[in-house]
């Protein structure tokens, strides 16, 4: 059987520009896949690829193809993507408080997911919105369904946006950054919540942060993405065990500890070049510390290792030694 | 809300008294004296100072602006000195003439404003974006008294659709309405196309999306709904702006109105007449601000929020 | 963040501004228009063989033909003529009086927003007051009071947009105020002149330029409406707004008497708004200017 999602050989490209580059990846039910990297590494442009929201900020996919339970995503047209988005692909945003629209009550905003997707009477929606509530346990759910964004704190906005994600019954959540922008010990309710969901319900769960922390506690699988190309993907026990790419090594070395800024690698000075000056061999070369002049010149290509991953890197077997 | 309304209401006290103040004031620096215009040449001094004293301009100034503001409270607005006729008559057949005309053009300036505005943001940057923006920033250079005549020029005297001048039939709106209407048009227009372009690339409009809303829902249900709140607020504002540019226009089109009123006024030093309509016009730019206000916590209710 | 003001992130050198504002299409055309009508009001003596006020009376209401390329008024004057010296007048009269505006607005601004307290309050209360009221009342109160002519007309387009100035300005100020720099200069024992004139000032300059610059097209109309009115500059003097205000009388008769002048307004006022949405663009200060209602 296929899995849910399957991402092969996807290039995306914004105005010329290539953003992402070759990106293979798959997902399945009951499953979470980590997409780890610093800004501009490509992320979120996955994760509003796979959403079917790219035509929104002007970019296309320039190569390859999205299977969503087998049917090419691209097959779709306008009217049949929107029926999958919110439907069978849910999504959750990362900063909660922009996500909402502020001019509209909660209960509103949850409503018209499962009116317009499972066909619900405003009556019925309204019964399934304060449902999912209470399973996100959220407090007093009929009176924050009355309520406008801005009188809810931040954690409790990030669920509305999560019961927004749940009410069209999807098979997959595409979660982009749902707990940077939110307080530590909220941040930990938020992932309890998303993984419940994924054990309880089989989901399947695209879980994009640049934490991994967040990626230790929840993933199963793990990509790492390193300007617009798939750096290394494994299994996260090993990856954290041993890590194959210089650049994943990074990562784990600095897992984000409270005040740090985003982005900042222990070790690792600078950041994601923009996406016009990407340098040409291995893109990390300018800024790892193994680089030797084959980085410089030839692109690695993903090669498996023994645990079943895939690396990125012409010294991985020297690396994880 | 409702308390919100009242205090709101409340606060006008004080901005009212300092613009009757400074509209009491200003008049008294206008040279010239109204007693002249009615004297003979040369008529004696005794008939002049019991002109003054009839006026009551012989008081020192605080007297005056006491007597002036006690019987303004009670809509004694005083009596014109070249009219020689009530002021709260003049302002009374003025005021309708203005306002509905007023009205008129800013229903005009919204509902087209607001119409080109959507139309423009839809087909941002393509060629009807381009086309409607720079139509409305012509539109809203020319100078109104210029574009008066030249429709007059046009569609009265040319054409002979409408009637050049007056105010007896309600064809002779059109050409007036439209030419107030078309300045508040091209403010309208941009605000409306601006704010739906800052909307439309917000967070929550992408998550809107992500719902599997259509994009014209979108645009509509909630884009133009959030964009609506700047173009109400700033259209109240305009309220006394319209009146404002319906001065240039009443005298443009030889209609009856504040404007015209208050433009004879100034010329003949007519201090009653000058002082109640700058008051009206003063009065109608103070009720605009406090109707954008309360039109703008109605619609938003995190202002609301921030005032409760 | 070290001490120095970032002036030359507030005006990226003059002339590149400038260059990068004709280097768009439609600012290179409006600066084009804008430089080709200063000229001709500079060079006006030169191009015309008549002079303004030559009254020519059994030349009297002739259309446009070759010898007059817009015709003559009514006392046989050659317009075209009439409209280059008009442009001396319209545009001095505007340009100076909102050079005037923004030096007595930026200075009420500046102080009110530096020291904040009841000057402020006061400061704010009576710009947000004469900000709401539309600028032709002003306008007429002011002429009312100071007589019909040039400098009515000047003082009066001054006051009319003070607030405006004073508002922005005072923004700004309040913005700056709180920035790196200026406690440095401050901590350093820096005075307040210093630190208004040296510091806060030039970094505030920009955007009250561009806006002074788009206030010069609404002030041009409003001489003209003035004019209109009989109370702008006063015959034989020629401005645009008078030309159209002579005009209005004899519109059935010899309608290119005002057309012209309301064209030449109409042309001005959109370049010097395009050549300011492209000034704008160049000193990316789009979200500085609020937008008068």
């Amino acid at each position: 059987m296929s899995p849910l999602l399957s991402i092969e050989r996807l290039s995306v490209a914004i105005g010329g520009v290539t953003l992402l580059d070759d990106i293979s990846l798959s997902l399945d039910r009951g499953q979470i896949l980590g997409l780890v990297g610093e800004s501009g590494s490509g992320k979120s442009l996955t994760a509003l690829t796979v959403t079917g929201l790219l035509p929104l900020i002007g970019g296309r996919i320039a190569s390859g193809r999205i299977l969503f339970d087998g049917t090419d995503l691209a097959s779709l047209g306008p009217a049949g993507l929107r029926k999958l988005r919110g439907g069978r692909i849910g999504f959750v945003m990362q900063n909660p408080m922009t996500a909402l629209d502020p001019v509209q009550r909660i209960g509103e905003q949850i409503d018209v997911v499962s009116r317009l997707h499972l066909g619900l009477s405003g009556e019925a929606a309204r019964a399934r919105t304060l449902d999912l509530m209470g399973q996100l346990r959220i407090p007093e759910a009929a009176a924050v369904a009355e309520a406008y964004p801005h009188q809810l704190s931040g954690g409790m906005k990030q669920r509305i946006v999560i019961a927004m994600a749940l009410a069209g019954e999807p098979d997959l959540i595409v979660a982009d950054e749902p707990t940077t922008a939110l307080d530590v010990t909220v941040q930990a309710q938020i992932i309890q919540i998303l993984t419940g969901l994924v054990r309880e319900r089989g989901l399947a769960l695209l879980l994009i942060t640049h934490d991994m922390g967040v990626v230790a506690q929840a993933c199963d699988r793990v990509a790492v993405l390193y300007a617009g190309r798939v750096a290394e993907e494994r299994a996260v026990d090993p990856l954290f065990e041993r890590p194959a790419h210089p650049y994943a090594a990074a990562l784990i070395g600095c897992i984000p500890r409270e005040g740090m800024a985003e982005g900042s690698l222990k070790g690792i000075a600078g950041s994601v070049p923009p996406a016009t000056q990407f340098p040409p061999g291995c893109r990390f070369h300018p800024r790892c510390p193994h680089a030797v002049d084959i980085c410089r010149t030839e692109r690695p290509l993903l090669r498996e290792t023994p645990d079943g991953g895939l690396v990125a890197c012409h010294l991985a077997e020297r690396i994880a030694g | 809300m409702l308390a919100y309304a009242i205090r709101r209401i409340l606060m006008l006290v004080p901005v009212f008294l300092a613009v009757s103040v400074v509209i009491f004031l200003i008049l008294h620096f206008i040279p010239g004296d109204p007693i002249d215009n009615l004297l003979k040449v040369g008529a004696p001094p005794e008939q002049r100072a019991e002109m003054m004293a009839r006026y009551g301009l012989d008081r020192p100034l605080p007297v005056q602006y006491a007597i002036w503001l006690g019987k303004l409270l009670t809509g004694d607005l005083g009596t014109a000195i070249v009219a020689r006729r009530p002021v709260a008559d003049l302002i009374g057949q003025a005021l309708p003439h203005s306002l509905l005309l007023g009205g008129l053009a800013l229903a005009f300036s919204t509902v087209v404003g607001v119409t080109l505005g959507v139309v423009a943001a839809l087909n941002k940057d393509r060629f009807l974006d381009r086309a409607i923006m720079g139509g409305v920033l012509f539109g809203s250079t020319l100078p109104s008294f210029w574009l008066g005549l030249l429709l007059i020029l046009v569609f009265a005297v040319g054409l002979g659709w409408f009637p050049v001048s007056g105010a007896r039939t309600w064809s002779s709106l059109v050409l007036p309405v439209l030419t107030i209407g078309l300045g508040g048009t091209a403010l309208v227009a941009r605000i409306t196309r601006v704010s739906m372009v800052d909307i439309a690339a917000k967070d929550f409009v992408l998550l809107l999306h992500a719902k599997g809303l259509s994009p014209m829902r979108i645009q509509i249900r909630h884009v133009l709904r959030h964009a609506l709140i700047p173009v109400v607020t700033i259209l109240a504002l305009r309220i006394g702006w319209i009146l404002g540019g319906a001065v240039t226009v009443e005298v443009v089109f030889a209609r009856p109105g504040l404007g015209t009123l208050l433009i004879k006024a100034l010329s003949q030093h007519d201090y009653p007449v000058v002082q109640a309509s700058l008051l009206m016009l003063a009065m109608a730019v103070m009720l605009g601000t406090l109707l954008g206000d309360l039109l703008q916590a109605a619609m938003d209710p995190r202002v609301r929020g921030a005032l409760s | 963040m070290t001490a120095p003001s970032p002036v030359s992130s507030a005006l990226p050198g003059g002339l590149g501004v400038l260059r990068a504002a004709f280097g768009r299409p439609s600012g290179a055309i409006a600066g084009g228009w804008l430089v080709l009508i200063v000229l001709g009001a500079i060079f006006a003596p030169l191009l015309t063989p008549y002079a303004y006020d030559a009254q020519v009376l059994k030349e009297a209401f002739q259309p446009p033909s070759l010898a007059h390329p817009l015709g003559t008024d009514e006392f046989g004057r050659d317009l075209l003529t009439r409209m280059l010296y008009g442009a001396r007048t319209s545009l001095s009269v505007s340009s100076v009086s909102i050079l005037i505006s923004v030096a007595a607005g930026m200075t009420l601004g500046a102080a009110a927003g530096y020291f904040g307290g009841f000057f402020d309050r006061a400061v704010t209360a009576v710009a947000d007051l004469t900000w709401s009221f539309p600028e032709i009342l002003i306008a007429l109160i002011l002429v009312a009071i100071i007589g019909p002519g040039v400098s009515g007309t000047m003082a009066a387009i001054a006051v009319a947009y003070l607030a405006q100035f004073a508002r922005l300005t005072r923004a700004q100020i309040m913005t700056l105020k709180a920035e790196t720099y200026v406690e440095a200069a401050r901590s350093l024992g820096a005075g307040h002149a210093h630190i208004l004139f040296r510091h806060l000032i030039p970094n505030a300059l920009a955007p009250v330029l561009v806006s002074a610059m788009l206030a010069t097209g609404d002030a041009i109309i409003l001489e003209a409406t003035l004019g209109f009115f009989g109370l702008g500059a006063q015959p034989p003097t020629p401005s645009w707004g008078s030309m159209m205000s002579s005009g209005s009388a004899l519109l059935f008769k010899a309608p290119w008497i005002i057309v012209f002048p309301g064209l030449a307004v109409a042309t001005t006022v959109i370049a010097i708004n395009l050549f300011g949405d492209a000034l704008i663009a160049a000193l990316d200060i789009r979200d500085k200017l609020g937008s008068k209602p």
